[in-house]
């Protein structure tokens, strides 16, 4: 175990970095010694990742500088960052679909295939990794697919680890066996930069935080010495807000939204099959969907919404406001009352290039926004202008594009805008993703203010924390099949983590082997 | 000449111009540039090196300049949609009618001028085995080397790191900035081969296939060059088949002359085209499998944007 | 030294309007390297092109003459690029309207009622509605690239047309040439002015326009086309069909050229021949492109390319100018044009620091 804690593994000094709308990084002061799990702390926007890209050289500084074991670093690219012995494991995985494992960590590590090959599956089998070098990596499931970034990097000849938001991947379980995989590794001398907004994990993990709030370094604590209050208050200036609690709960007799024995199979090798799924939503509740990204989200979104049409199924396995809708298209279920906030926002719940008005229009058309064909312009900016106001959307007005809005305002435009809709039911798939918390915070008392009025809700979520936060009944889908309806308050985020990797299945039973790898 | 016979030499000769076409194309589409300029590059090569190859005799010299030649207009369409981020389709169709033009520009003074085509090699022990022999192995060097070239290019795309290199920025380029890899360069580079082959293929169209100069020649071919990619599922091997399939398809009309079939002409020119219309409905409409081989950025405008 | 392109925040309407003039500036100047280079005079050449086509009035007629066939056809391809429907087989569809306004002159050539250019034009429009409605069932039922799918239909077009011209209506009279009779006068257009071709169908691309105007500004069906274009995913989320906007767009478009190509052999050409397109399908899709797309940048691109056509053939004379010329000149404006409206989405930055070990280590 390295002792050299004098000079710093890696310093940063100063380092700027700025875009046209805002400072990412500004004036950011830094020092990681070896052997040490180093948190970078900080609330979606905050500035993290853009820190990370500065540092492993993905791109460059404005202004400042970075040191390594002292001396300067005059060049940062990925490849002299490899060299050095760091390793980054990106939020999104840098990995090709329609390549192999093996092809893939060829990319960035040298050396010929069959040698690598060997490598990958000895250092897979001291950090209990299992993976196979020749599988094509669409056919990989998500957690599969960080381990084999994370083996990427243990193939380097390591010095620092930097890992984006490893865990908005993984069920609680895998969780736990990713801090026992970095713990062992930050004994062996490696340091390691671990960027998250979970307060908790980094309470949990980390020897030191580095918290960032708006793009400067607010602190640096130990976070073993301080609670979670002070830490919150530290990312963002303030107590975390709290969603009011609910008051009284009165549901509808029958379902508004009933999905019975549906089964889509498609043929397309990159997306996963649904089968038997079967749920309900009342009105006047909040029903979540759980689940590790890659199970079957994305397809049980698409027939939801009335976007994929291609399975023909009979019309009555999907009813809505008690109607049977799964032969009817989007616009049809939209006339019934049916509104949906999608995963992606830009090129999907918003065209980047139009203004707001026009986004508003893109799915409030059925809202008597259409004379006879023709558009009536003094509605919709009436509309989008009352969507603006009551959401409070930070923008410059109605005209502005879409993609001139931050993450945490588009959301909230987006959200806005199907709520404005008044539906009886509304869907959402990942609804407060990379959004600020404070817009965050007042997305979810919007939807547990709705409820409250009666519409019937389901969230499709990757983020446990904010299901059991806002909704009455969870189910989990994995492999596309779905769990047994859960009641919230009688389910510990554990037991969730065991029907998301499949060691409980649909009937609730346990399945003993090798399926507790299967994520 | 049996009728065996005239079929095979004339089918390797014909295919050659689309082999060397689509090989290019593949290349280019591989890295995710779609470009649809390939009959003008063609078109400017072929007249470059029949007018290098009638001036100084020299096949070699004529390929050499218009494959040069490719690769220069190959490059107006890298700059303009790699650098300055323009659509792909219309940039190709741009830079297609710009060697259109430049084509009947450069070979204005020379229409209908023939040269001689080059020699034919006369392979050891193949060439003399009966009855296909002749007609296989007896061929210029170009139909050799360019069935070499293909087999060579097949093998680097699976195996090699550039090859990878290629592929991924097909597929994501966003991943593979991010780890580090200049997108444009491998793409200016991918162009830029499409384009030289593109050029070999509209030399060997005027010097070597039907040696002569006329407006208007390629007729069509980088277009079918360009089916073929789709046809092929950008699979090397099958993309090779389809090259010598549509070699065939193109003497329809002699062997109907030859034949003294009675099916007017015109069908027999549109032939080709009606069987690429066909191919093509059949093989796109199975959607896994496009979806497996499709480059999955193809034809998408890249702007350097790490949107991670 | 390195070129970046970084997206701009907000879209620049200054630098829009000045895109077209750029475009112009460069394209002249680089031609005119070109024509010094081919040892011609730069000064003749240009003026040909820009300034002779208005000199006399029979010149000013045949420039709008050219500038009908093009504003269709370039207003119906627009829209259709618009919603990333990249139809290319403008010609053929042309070549297949005109062939079907003729059969009526063709099998009815001794008719004098009043209903033959009526039905001349429904006729027009429908056969490039049908030659283009293949290509949108290929696309919508077999996900066949259009691109490709209208292409290989022009050509077969063009040899149905000389299988025609050559056979079953050829005109008996004809020397033998490749031609069908003369169509008599009540299937022509009238002229606007005596001894001109331009003539009375000049009416049919203005309302077209008009329609494409109100269509892409002002109506639904235009902002649908436009978001499957612009984010295809974002229209299925909100339940525009894809299929339907590729019918519309093709559908479109052939109605466009059909009608064009009617009103050339009802025209000025007065017959069907082999040249009855005059290659408007191919250089519609350039001044589509010039226009940005636009209904009004349409016009304005439309007479542009009209009177360069005009001047490629008067330069053709006066300054000895190759026709191909004039093809490497709409070539370069396009290209050129292409380029410079990247200006009005990014701005550029030039970077003049030597990144050499940059280069080195990607290696």
């Amino acid at each position: 175990m390295k002792k050299d804690n004098l000079v710093p593994l890696l310093s940063l000094r100063k380092l700027t970095k700025r875009y046209p709308a805002l400072v990412a990084n500004d004036r950011i002061d830094l020092d990681v010694i070896p052997a040490s799990i180093h948190a970078i702390l900080g609330e979606n926007g905050a500035g993290k990742s853009t820190l990370m890209k500065l540092t492993y050289g993905v791109i460059e500084p404005d202004e400042g500088e970075l040191f390594w074991e002292g001396k300067k670093i005059k060049q940062n690219n990925t490849f002299s960052s490899r060299k050095r012995g760091i390793g980054m494991l990106f939020q999104h995985f840098s990995l090709f679909e329609t390549l192999s494992v093996v092809e893939n960590i060829s990319l960035t590590i040298p050396g010929n295939r069959k040698i690598l090959s060997e490598r990958i599956k000895k250092v897979g089998a001291a950090y209990n990794m299992i993976i196979n070098p020749e599988a094509l990596v669409f056919s990989l499931s998500v957690g599969e697919r960080q381990r084999i970034e994370i083996i990427r990097c243990l193939m380097q000849d390591l010095k620092l680890l930097i890992l984006d938001e490893p865990t908005s991947v993984l069920p609680p379980q895998h969780v736990r066996s990713l801090f026992h995989a970095l713990r062992k590794l930050r004994d062996s001398g490696v340091a390691i930069l671990y960027i998250s907004h979970k307060l908790e994990e980094v309470i949990e993990l980390c020897d030191t935080a580095t918290i960032l709030q708006d793009g400067k370094v607010t602190g640096t604590v130990n976070p073993h010495e301080r609670t979670v209050q002070e830490l919150a208050t530290l990312m963002i200036g303030r107590n975390i807000p709290q969603t009011k609690p609910r008051t009284e709960k009165r549901l509808t007799d029958t379902p508004i939204l009933k999905i019975s024995n549906l089964d889509a199979k498609s043929d397309n090798p990159f997306s996963v099959n649904l089968s038997r799924i079967d749920l309900k939503v009342h009105g006047g509740e909040i029903v979540g969907i759980a689940g590790v990204s890659g199970n079957g989200q994305k397809e049980l979104s698409r027939v939801l919404s009335g976007e994929d049409l291609s399975h023909n199924l009979h019309p009555k396995i999907i009813e809505m406001m008690g109607k049977p809708v799964a032969d009817l298209g989007v616009s049809d279920r939209r006339r019934l009352g049916f509104s949906f906030v999608p995963e992606e926002r830009l090129g999907r719940g918003a065209i980047a290039p139009m203004t707001l008005s026009e986004n508003a229009l893109l799915t409030a058309y059925g809202k008597d926004m259409l004379d006879h064909g023709f558009i009536r312009n003094n509605k919709i900016e009436a509309f989008t202008k009352k969507c603006i106001s009551d959401f409070d959307v930070r923008c410059r007005g109605t005209n502005v594009i879409a993609s001139s809005l931050s993450g945490g305002n588009l959301q909230k435009f987006i959200v806005g805008r199907e709520l404005s809709l008044l539906p009886k039911l509304l869907f959402l798939a990942q609804p407060t993703w990379g959004v600020d918390i404070g817009s965050a915070t007042a997305i979810r008392q919007r939807l547990l203010d709705l409820r409250d009025q009666g519409v019937a809700i389901l969230v499709i979520s990757e983020e446990l924390e904010e299901l059991f936060e806002i909704s009455d009944r969870l189910y989990v889908i994995h492999n596309g099949q779905i769990s047994p309806s859960l009641m919230t308050a009688e389910i510990k985020p554990d037991d969730i983590g065991e029907y998301m990797i499949g060691i409980r299945n649909v009937s609730n039973n346990f399945i003993k082997g090798n399926n507790a790898n299967q994520v | 000449m049996t009728i065996i016979e005239f079929f095979l030499v004339g089918t390797l000769s014909a295919s050659t111009v689309f082999l060397l076409a689509a090989m290019g194309e593949l290349v280019a589409e591989k890295s995710g540039m779609l470009n649809l300029g390939v009959e003008g590059m063609m078109a400017v090569a072929a007249a470059v090196g029949f007018v290098v190859t009638y001036e100084t005799g020299s096949h070699l010299l004529g390929f050499v300049i218009a494959g040069i030649t490719g690769v220069l207009v190959s490059l107006v369409f890298a700059i303009v949609t790699i650098t300055f981020f323009a659509n792909q389709v219309a940039t190709g169709l741009a830079t297609g009618i710009l060697g259109l033009g430049l084509s009947a520009l450069i070979g204005r003074r020379y229409e209908s001028f023939t040269i001689i085509s080059a020699e034919g090699l006369n392979i050891p022990y193949l060439s003399e085995i009966p009855l296909i022999g002749p007609s296989l192995f007896q061929h210029n060097i170009v139909v050799y080397l360019s069935i070499i070239l293909a087999v060579i290019i097949g093998c680097c795309l699976k195996y090699t790191r550039l090859g990878l290199a290629i592929r991924s920025a097909g597929e994501d380029p966003n991943a593979l900035q991010a780890l580090g890899y200049s997108v444009h360069k491998i793409r200016y580079g991918a162009v830029a081969f499409g384009g030289l082959l593109a050029g070999f293929a509209g030399a060997y169209a005027s010097t070597i296939y039907t040696p002569l100069w006329a407006d208007g020649m390629i007729a069509g071919r980088g277009w079918i060059s360009i089916s073929l990619v789709v046809f092929g599922t950008w699979k090397t091997g099958r993309i090779v088949f389809g090259a010598y399939l549509f070699g065939m398809v193109s003497l329809g009309e002699l062997i109907a002359q030859t034949f003294g079939l009675g099916i007017p002409s015109q069908i027999l020119s549109g032939m080709p085209y009606i069987v690429t219309i066909i191919v093509l409905a059949i093989i796109s409409s199975k959607s896994s499998r496009m979806r497996l081989h499709v480059p999955f950025s193809l034809g998408a405008v890249y702007d350097g944007t790490i949107t991670r | 030294m390195r070129i970046k392109f970084e997206a701009r925040t907000e879209f620049s309407k200054g630098v829009l309007l000045s895109v077209p003039l750029i475009t112009i500036f460069v394209s002249v100047t680089v031609s005119s390297f070109l024509l010094l280079a081919l040892g011609k005079s730069p000064m003749m050449t240009m003026y040909s092109f820009f300034i002779a086509p208005f000199e006399t009035f029979y010149s000013v007629t045949e420039i709008f003459l050219k500038f009908g066939p093009l504003l269709i056809i370039s207003q119906a391809l627009a829209i259709g690029f618009r919603a990333k429907v990249w139809n290319i087989g403008a010609e053929g569809q042309m070549v297949m309207g005109a062939i079907a306004a003729t059969a009526i002159p063709v099998y009815f050539p001794d008719s004098t009622s009043f209903l033959l250019l009526p039905a001349m034009i429904i006729l027009g429009a429908v056969g490039g509605m049908v030659w283009s409605g293949i290509a949108a069932f290929l696309k919508t039922q077999f996900n066949a690239n259009e691109i490709l799918v209208t292409l290989m239909l022009s050509s077969i077009a063009y040899q149905f047309l000389y299988y025609l011209l050559l056979g079953p209506w050829k005109d008996p009279m004809g020397f033998n040439f490749p031609q069908t009779v003369m169509f008599q006068d009540e299937a022509l257009f009238t002229s606007l002015f005596t001894g001109v071709r331009f003539n009375t169908s000049i009416v049919l691309p203005i309302l077209f326009s008009l329609g494409v105007w109100i269509i892409m500004e002002k109506s639904f069906i235009g902002f649908k086309l436009v978001a499957g274009g612009t984010a295809p995913k974002a229209a299925g989320y909100a339940g525009f069909s894809a299929k339907t906007a590729v019918w519309q767009s093709l559908l479109l478009a052939g109605f466009a050229a059909g009608i064009a190509g009617m009103s050339e052999v009802a025209g000025p050409i007065g017959q069907l021949q082999r040249s009855v397109t005059s290659g408007y399908g191919y250089t519609a899709i350039i001044v589509a492109f010039l226009g940005g797309l636009h209904p009004v940048g349409i016009v304005f691109a439309s007479f542009f390319v009209a009177v360069i056509q005009i001047g490629g053939d008067i330069a053709l004379v006066s300054a000895d100018i190759p026709i191909s010329a004039v093809r490497v000149f709409q070539g370069l404006i396009l290209v050129f044009y292409l380029a410079t409206y990247t200006f009005v989405h990014y701005r550029i930055q030039i970077d003049w620091k030597q990144q050499l070990s940059s280069a080195k280590a990607s290696l």
